[in-house]
């Protein structure tokens, strides 16, 4: 390069770099406006196919068009739709939210109370599910989308090979645990699995336990209650004696196990089909489902491992359309054929079962009553209230229960909730919530 | 190093009416400098100072909510003094971090240093036979991304899908589980060293090919073997290279984040505040508490600086007085 230039061309390069920094903003202008009576909406979403749904909608809706914004995943995306609610501007009009989420993302003024709008819908929902939109509260935040009540996965053919009738109780469960413990020192009915916090927040629901609370103007914190403290000994007590594996669930070594039939059961929600065919693929056919086994055989309960709903952001300025965009999503028959058949999650809709439920998931094409099982499920989630800090306790949670399985120590599980109350406790209180019991 | 001495100190010497005599001209240029500078200086301040200053000032924040902190405006920020840095050092996953990240230190800093310098001599040494094939290999871990490092590592450490335990295994030794407590830190040390000897070991060797050959033909004359050469010759001579190793794997060990981040779902024994990176990545992003983040960062900052420029001035002398 010409000697003479090179000074220049490195100020003016440093200039457009700058200049470019400054306008970088604009790439994440959420694009809503109305150009003549059309309104255009964006809607942040990490299902899978999400935006074949929102095609059908467009193409009966010309005046309300929606666009969909693939996001990471659930972390990632309220990480950004936080940032840009601090920022002022950013934040799209639609948000797909997961139910534990929801009171951190009211808290922080992120989604609008749309109860004029869809208060209406209360009665197409179980009631556990509208419970997660509503805090309790006369507000309402979103539109249930999915739920994911937990249900008990077997492999059939190792179950009828030892003569094991899928366990209707924990102790029978635990029954069974040692039977494929003794017949085959390889095998393990399941996990205790330190990096999900949400599937032991369900077990612990299941168990009847809720562990935030309202209390007039103070939040209640149970996490450290009798029913969590069950749950977490009943594990602690499996894991000690070492009738099952005390490793974390999705990792590689995990997938290997279900594909190999070392892990012959799986604890999960309703949607795990889908990962049994990603991870277990040469398993296909051999696995079967049952309800989760209970504390109470006459009293059936039982708890949600993940499920999200759709809100509305305090940024949008057409919360109207956007109302009736998510009740369209999350109620219309239409929808909810398309969310089974493409987006493949499991509607929280009490109507999808009759409308959209009709076969088993292709994993289960053997067992064809995969959904009544689940609908029975769904029905029988016991309440439970999430709290405004629920990152901080899940992340306890895996702190905790990770030092306590490592430990193999049933004592080190019940002392890990004193950890987690303490700690959500503590964080509650310093920044400035007012907490009770 | 400071091979080359700048040029502008010519007017150092010269008489004060000489300078009196040029400054009309020298006022009307005295903006010059400043205009060769600005690309430099607005870049520095917008991508370093900037954030540096932002996150000193959210340090000293936090927020505050109302009643049950439900609807709008229920949050409010406010100036939190030094309450950030009390509530950061009070931790109790703190301190443990912070050991946890000396002793990683120690395993990682003198073997991947001890063994860069030994291939780099090696290479030097044999300089015609073995060629640029192993140097390329040697440095080429260098070239994966931390993250994809760690992923590979992963799965050779977890036994069931390992083939390093298959192959202990059909030997007939126990493989041990690299990622349960006892051998966790080794784990994550493990590839720290192998992506780390590959840089350190180009710039020994970079710095070993500047030593003048009459030197080392010299002490060949005189009788001096290869390992005496070496270590009379050689290593006194790469001092300075070292020290820059040194401080660089220092900062490094500091700053060591992407490996155990990467290992933590794999396995019961990376905690999320398993180094003091991760405690304010878990304090920033997962507890939504940018403050107290920041006053990690700083108090990370202020050590990592400390200690860097600590260890330039003991043995900066030392290192560097042939070049004063």
């Amino acid at each position: 390069m010409n000697r003479k230039l090179a000074p220049l061309v490195a100020t003016l390069t440093a200039l457009a770099m700058v200049s470019a920094a400054g306008c970088s903003g604009s790439d994440d202008d959420p694009g809503s406006g109305t150009t003549g009576g059309k309104v255009e909406l964006t809607y942040w979403s990490w299902a899978p196919n999400m935006d074949k749904v929102a095609a059908a909608w467009n193409a009966a809706n010309p005046d309300i068009q929606v666009t969909v914004n693939k996001q990471d995943g659930g972390d990632p995306a309220v990480t950004k739709l936080l940032t840009a609610i601090k920022a002022g501007s950013g934040a799209p009009d639609i948000m797909q939210a997961e139910y534990q989420k929801i009171p951190t993302l009211v808290s922080a003024d992120a989604i609008a109370d749309i109860a004029t709008e869809v208060g209406s819908l209360k009665d197409k929902f179980p009631e556990s599910a509208w419970n997660g939109v509503t805090l309790g509260s006369e507000a309402v935040y979103g539109v249930p989308q999915d739920s994911g009540p937990l249900l008990f996965y077997y492999r059939a053919d190792v179950f009828d090979r030892l003569k094991i009738t899928p366990p209707k109780t924990w102790d029978e469960y635990a029954e069974a645990a040692r039977k494929i413990r003794r017949a085959n020192p390889k095998q393990h009915l399941g996990t205790f699995s330190a990096t999900d916090p949400g599937w032991f927040a369900g077990l612990a629901q299941q168990a009847g336990a809720s562990w935030w609370g309202v209390n007039g103007q103070s939040w209640t914190v149970a996490i450290d209650d009798e029913a969590t403290r069950k749950v977490a000994g009943y594990w602690g007590g499996l894991v000690q004696e070492g009738v099952i594996d005390n490793k974390p669930m999705y990792t590689p070594e995990w997938n290997a196990a279900l594909n190999d039939g070392t892990q012959v059961g799986w604890v999960s929600a309703v949607w795990g089909p889908g990962v049994l065919e990603g991870n277990a693929k040469d398993t296909k056919g051999k696995w079967k489902v049952a309800p989760l086994p209970q504390w109470d055989a006459a009293r059936p309960a039982t708890g949600n491992w993940g499920g999200s709903a759709t809100s509305v952001t305090t940024q949008s300025k057409h919360k109207k359309q956007a109302a009736k965009f998510i009740a369209w999503l999350n109620s219309d028959p239409a929808a909810l054929k398309l969310l089974v058949s493409d987006v493949n999650v499991y509607p929280s809709a009490k109507e999808a079962t009759s409308t959209a439920l009709t076969s088993p998931p292709a994993f289960f094409a053997n067992q064809a009553d995969f959904y009544q099982i689940a609908e029975e499920a769904s029905k029988i989630a016991n309440p439970f209230t999430y709290g405004p800090n629920v990152n901080v306790t899940y992340s306890a949670y895996s702190d905790a229960f990770a030092k306590a399985a490592e430990a193999r120590n049933a004592a080190a599980f019940t002392a890990a909730l004193s950890t987690m109350q303490k700690t959500t406790v503590d964080d509650m209180k310093n920044v400035g919530f007012t907490v009770t019991g | 190093m400071t091979l080359l001495s700048p040029t502008p100190r010519s007017t150092v010497g010269a008489s004060p009416a000489a300078l009196a005599a040029r400054a009309t001209p020298r006022s009307r240029r005295v903006g010059v400098p400043y205009t060769f500078l600005a690309p430099a200086l607005i870049l520095f301040t917008l991508f370093l100072a900037a954030p540096i200053g932002y996150a000193a000032y959210l340090s000293l924040r936090r927020v505050r909510v109302t009643g049950l902190g439900l609807g709008a405006k229920s949050r409010v920020e406010q100036w939190a003094g030094l309450s950030n840095y009390a509530r950061s050092l009070s931790d109790p996953e703190f301190l443990p971090s912070v050991w946890r990240v000396a002793a990683y230190g120690m395993i990682v800093v003198p073997t991947m240093l001890g063994v860069a310098l030994l291939m780099a001599l090696l290479l030097d040494a044999g300089r015609s036979r073995v060629g640029g094939f192993a140097r390329i290999s040697i440095f080429l871990p260098y070239a994966v991304p931390a993250v994809v490092a760690s992923l590979l590592w992963g799965f050779l450490y977890l036994p069931r899908v390992s083939p390093i335990t298959d192959l202990l295994a059909a030997m007939s030794i126990p493989a041990p589980e690299m990622l349960s407590s006892s051998w966790v830190l080794w784990a994550v040390a493990n590839i720290a060293v192998w992506g780390g000897t590959g840089f350190n070991m180009i710039v020994l060797y970079t710095a070993l090919r500047a030593i003048p050959t009459e030197i080392k033909e010299a002490a060949r004359i005189d009788g001096a073997s290869d390992i005496a050469v070496a270590w009379r010759i050689k290593i006194p001579i790469l001092l300075p290279s070292l020290v820059m190793t040194f401080v660089f794997s220092l900062i490094a060990t500091l700053q060591v984040f992407a490996e155990p981040m990467t290992l933590r779902p794999l396995s019961n024994t990376i905690s999320t505040t398993w180094t003091p990176l991760m405690k304010v990545y878990r304090d920033a992003f997962t507890r939504n508490d940018i403050y107290s983040a920041a006053a990690t960062s700083v108090v990370l900052a202020v050590a990592t600086f400390v200690l860097s420029y600590g260890f330039l001035k003991l043995v900066g002398r030392r290192a560097f007085n042939q070049e004063d």
